[in-house]
């Protein structure tokens, strides 16, 4: 065996791992040890993982590259250390959705998308923290405790996936998987500094993923760049017949057209998005502007007047939805049972002691919302705003082929700032829930930096199934930072 | 008739609504909780009356992103998960099934 080479030499990026180690130049195991390694030495800080996977991931890694040795292809994701988010089943390995209701259980099958990663050669090191059920924009909410930013510990990674964001920020892992309901991967990703995607709708399975809101749940990479998102989401999209609502298309294809540019790209400007962003994300939202214009693009003027009323539609179905879901967590079939002497003692005993108070609000204002005499109020309302944003955003499209706009008003606040006003919490989410509810793909790419030499992330946005031309913007406005 | 349910969006929330919607969702709050949830449920649902003023009486609702509806695969046998790796999962299991507490005779 030779001599291991220095943490310098190793690749760092999704695309130069699988590169180097399907052409024998590093091995999985030294990739993995490197990754290993910064987790001992920053992990107690940051706090990004539930569990961490040390000894299965070292025997994945050996695996790998005997594949190698053999001249077997591992894959398009060869020896890529990768973090999924502690809500995507893993089967025979603890999934909890950092929740005590569900402590203890193991899933007795995997997440296709976990199954699709481990084909393409990559390497689970961990499961990541969450706000308990991926509610929440601070991973404060968690029955495990809070994740910390990478870039200041006393600053939350944002949420739900903040611990997913800060693995990959942190050097924990070279690429995770987040899920997204309101803005749970493009949130946290612009608070950390990295890139976040949510796809298209039933672009990538959700069979696997512990359902919150399952007409808005999609799950997402996070990477330090656009192209590593890229291969990670070719790798885990494309139809898959365990998931009813996932679209009967093949994977995407991205990673070829990143280098195209934005020439005669139409960008929208949305005149009318509602206020709220601090004045330093602002600027940043302007000089992307600026810079995709100076690549070629053409930017034009959109309105989108509903845009504003996606935080109530939100705060409305997403809630409805996620009572309905949580309604299996009763004690009976998986994870954790408070006894009492009936059933109907047994259920409310196990749920007023698994659910964190946040997951209990949600759980009350969604049952509140479905209610007899309050349906139609509420419930219907909010499904008909629902379709309207998504005629504006359709109108919008008419005339630009993406939209930009920022991921989060401001940069990354501080642990508590918002955790007693759960509406302050709430409005984190304003620029990311309507695409949530339409169903259409965003992203967010970090540009620059805001207040305290904090990350900035700019959300690109792109009509359902157009993945390929929000990538083509993201991957502009990264070489526009870079230079 | 709509026209009179939306009114009810601007209305705050009673406790003992709190309190009902609460065991309908099989949740036990104090009296404490109870008084919290009163009151940010009514903040909430303050925030959320910015829908009152849409006229929305052309508008279908939306359910979902997107338009498919009954998805059916090929009717042909297929593994499923083992019953007794399920079982493991679960918190009491007794003879291939799941063991739960007395169901009748002990209800209020």
């Amino acid at each position: 065996m030779s001599d291991s080479p220095s943490a310098a030499e190793l690749p760092t990026s999704v695309g130069d791992i699988a590169w180097s180690v399907r052409n024998n130049i590093t091995s999985a195991a030294d990739v993995l040890e490197r990754h290993l390694a910064t987790i001992d030495e920053r992990e107690g800080d940051i706090h990004a993982f539930n569990l961490v996977l040390a000894d299965e991931a070292r025997a994945r890694a050996a695996e790998i590259d005997d594949a190698v040795t053999v001249g077997r292809d591992p894959g398009p994701l060869a020896g890529v250390p990768i973090a999924l988010k502690d809500n995507l089943c893993t089967q025979g390995i603890p999934t909890t959705c950092s929740s005590k209701i569900l402590d203890g259980w193991r899933p007795p099958y995997d997440a296709t998308v976990v199954t699709r990663l481990r084909d393409a050669g990559a390497i689970v090191v961990g499961k990541t923290n969450l706000d308990e059920f991926a509610m929440g924009s601070s991973t404060e909410n968690s029955a495990f405790g809070a994740t910390r930013n990478p870039h200041d510990i006393s600053r939350v990674p944002g949420g739900s996936s903040g611990g997913s964001a800060a693995a990959v920020a942190a050097g924990f892992a070279a690429a995770s998987l987040g899920s997204d309901t309101g803005g749970s991967i493009r949130q946290p990703a612009a608070l950390c500094g990295v890139v976040g995607v949510k796809p298209t709708y039933g672009a990538v399975s959700r069979y696997g993923l512990v359902a919150f809101a399952s007409s808005l749940d999609q799950i997402g990479p996070f990477t330090h760049d656009v192209a590593d998102a890229a291969l990670v989401l070719e790798a885990i999209s494309g139809h898959d017949q365990m998931d009813s609502t996932s679209i009967r298309q093949g994977p995407l294809h991205l990673s070829r057209q990143l280098d195209m540019g934005v020439a005669g790209l139409r960008v929208g400007r949305i005149t009318d998005l509602p206020e709220g962003a601090s004045p330093d994300v602002a600027a940043r939202l302007d000089e992307a502007f600026d810079a995709l214009r100076d690549a070629g693009a053409e930017i034009v003027d959109v309105e989108v007047p509903a845009f504003g009323y996606g935080l109530t539609a939100y705060y409305l179905i997403a809630p409805a939805e996620a009572s309905s879901n949580l309604a299996r967590y009763d004690g009976v079939r998986f994870g954790h049972r408070v006894e009492a002497p009936d059933t109907n003692a047994m259920y409310m005993a196990t749920r007023t002691d698994g659910f964190g108070a946040e997951v209990k609000r949600r759980i009350m204002l969604g049952t509140y919302a479905l209610s007899a005499g309050y349906y139609d109020a509420y419930y219907g309302r909010a499904l008909r705003v629902r379709r309207r944003i998504a005629a504006d955003f359709a109108a919008a499209y008419e005339r630009a082929d993406v939209l930009l706009t920022p991921a989060s008003p401001t940069v990354a606040f501080h642990l508590g700032d918002k955790t007693s006003d759960p509406m302050s919490m709430y409005l984190c989410d304003t620029y990311t829930i309507p695409s949530n509810l339409t169903g259409d793909p965003a992203l967010s790419v970090p540009f620059g930096t805001g207040d305290d030499g904090l990350p900035v992330g700019v959300q690109v946005l792109a009509p359902a199934l157009e993945e390929s031309r929000m990538f083509r913007t993201a991957a502009e406005l990264e070489r526009r930072v870079r230079k | 008739m709509r026209a009179v349910a939306w009114l009810f969006v601007s209305d705050r929330i009673t406790p003992e609504a709190v309190a009902k919607v609460a065991k309908l969702a099989r949740l036990s709050l104090s009296d404490d909780e109870l008084d919290q949830a009163t009151h940010q449920l009514s903040a909430m649902l303050d925030h959320f009356a910015d829908i009152d003023a849409l006229d929305l009486d052309d508008v279908e609702p939306m359910t979902h992103p997107t338009p498919i509806a009954n998805v059916m695969r090929e009717d042909i046998e297929m593994d499923c998960l083992d019953r007794d790796e399920v079982l493991a999962a679960a918190p009491a299991a007794e003879d291939g099934r799941f063991r739960v507490p007395p169901i009748l005779g002990l209800d209020d």
